[in-house]
């Protein structure tokens, strides 16, 4: 087996270190970052509990407010817990642009299928 | 194992003499796997997605379905989730933390910081435990209805409100009755209820005595987890007293009785689809966290032999550590559109 990360002289592994006064300040972002999203989870659960789901208008949009959310959530933990922001530009797009595309393909389809079956199933009852 | 593994320049391994992302073949392999997971894990959401907006029948409602606590009495809506997402996101930042002391060639903060991280591993893995046991027994239980009728419901604020009940509407129990309904009924018949392997032998002589079919429930709720109508009426908790509940209890489809959940029939609601997603998305990303403790508990153990002090760095513990994160990643999404939406 052979294997680059075991390479002590020139790898990249070893470009990723850093000093103690550099830790500290990583260390506080990290700190911050749980901080925002402990209480972006607090907000969601808030939300949920205390609006009634009747398909009003209001209800729409906090649904939408969830999913927004969610998706804050998950850039922090992709760009700053999995540290995808201080990689490279290229890297960065080969990861998330074929993903965001199909996804998003994914889901109009989806969707767009799901509401199709509902109304045939009530236009035939 | 590492021993056996040699060493190979960056001129070798990469035709352009340097890794075009600057990071090792190992980092780029464990994303590109993450990429085609979180494929996966996208597919699955989506596919709940379809099913959920093509269904005809009420979708149970997370924060109804889920507000138990363990060992308490009560509605706490949505709590013992919200403490699972905690837990995760906690065991999280103890990843990032050893992350960030393996950059600093630190070993003792490596081996504390992950092991914490282990440790949440765990308690997310028996919370889930408990939540499934939870979905699979249930709460009070329900049944169908045989044949139309009409009653008086009463909501949480006092109103009444004419119902007409049509032949299969799903009716629930209150929780204390449907357990006593339950183990009366395993008396008579073990293959009754959809939770009854869970019960031990010993409960089931117990209740033996009781005779289910002279059993007649105080109050029976109706619509409990049933808001997801697209009419958008909110008719949270209807209930039924007096005699009305006799009227809908004589009119019971038998074999219709369920408690809890399995992979064909469940309280929650009349299709199957949404236990089933429960089951398949969270069972599948509850896997994905076992196997994340394992890889963790492995890596820990070299840690704490020197086997990356011996090697010069801490790379093996980035790349265990994006698949942790991703796991978390995943949660975040199935918690918003299992639980929340």
């Amino acid at each position: 087996m052979e294997r680059d990360d075991l390479h002590v002289n020139d790898s990249y592994a070893l470009n990723a270190t850093h000093s103690e006064e550099e830790g500290k300040k990583i260390r506080k972002k990290l700190y911050n970052v749980t901080i925002l999203l402990t209480l972006l989870t607090v907000v969601e659960v808030f939300m949920g509990v205390f609006f009634k789901r009747n398909g009003t208008f209001t209800w729409e949009v906090i649904k939408l407010g969830f999913i927004v959310l969610t998706l804050v959530k998950a850039a922090y933990i992709v760009l700053v817990f999995m540290h995808l922001g201080d990689e490279r530009r290229n890297l960065k797009y080969v990861i998330l642009l074929p993903y965001a595309l199909f996804i998003m393909y994914l889901i109009f389809i989806g969707l767009t299928e799901g509401l199709a079956t509902h109304d045939a199933y009530n236009t035939l009852r | 194992m590492a021993g056996h593994a040699k060493p190979i320049s960056k001129e070798e391994l990469w035709g352009g003499g340097q890794s075009p992302f600057s990071i090792t073949y190992g980092k780029m392999m464990m994303w590109y796997f993450l990429v085609s997971d979180a494929l996966t894990f996208g597919g699955l959401l989506t596919a709940y997605g379809v099913i959920r907006h093509g269904s005809t029948e009420p979708w149970p409602v997370g924060e109804q379905v889920f507000e138990a606590l363990p060992g308490l009495h009560g509605s706490y809506p949505l709590m013992y989730v919200a403490l699972m997402t905690f837990i995760l996101i906690i065991s999280s930042v103890t990843m990032v933390l050893a992350v960030e002391a393996g950059h600093r060639n630190d070993k003792k903060g490596v081996v504390k910081w992950l092991g914490y991280t282990i440790i949440g591993g765990f308690f997310f893995l028996g919370s889930q435990a408990w939540e499934w046991s939870h979905f699979i027994h249930g709460s009070g239980g329900g049944f169908q209805i045989e044949k139309p009728l009409t009653v008086t419901a009463k909501n949480d604020a006092g109103e009444t409100f004419e119902m007409n009940l049509n032949a299969g509407s799903w009716v629930h129990m209150d929780t204390d009755f449907g357990h006593a309904y339950e183990h009366a009924l395993e008396g008579h018949d073990a293959h009754a209820g959809a939770g009854h392997d869970d019960h031990g032998h010993a409960e089931h002589a117990d209740h033996a005595h009781v005779d289910a079919s002279t059993m007649v429930p105080e109050k029976l709720i109706l619509n409990k987890y049933t808001l997801e109508h697209r009419d958008g009426k909110d008719l949270r908790k209807l209930t039924v007293e007096g005699e009305d509940v006799k009227k809908i209890w004589a009119s019971k489809a038998d074999n219709t009785v369920v408690f809890g959940a399995n992979l064909s029939k469940n309280e929650y609601a009349v299709q199957q689809q949404y236990a089933n997603f429960f089951f398949f998305v969270t069972g599948f990303h509850g896997f994905h966290v076992f196997s994340g403790v394992v890889l963790n508990i492995v890596v820990w153990l070299m840690a704490l032999r020197g086997v990356f002090e011996r090697r010069g760095h801490y790379e093996m513990i980035e790349k265990i550590g994006l698949y942790w994160h991703f796991v978390d990643l995943v949660w975040v999404f199935v918690f918003t559109f299992f639980y929340l939406v």
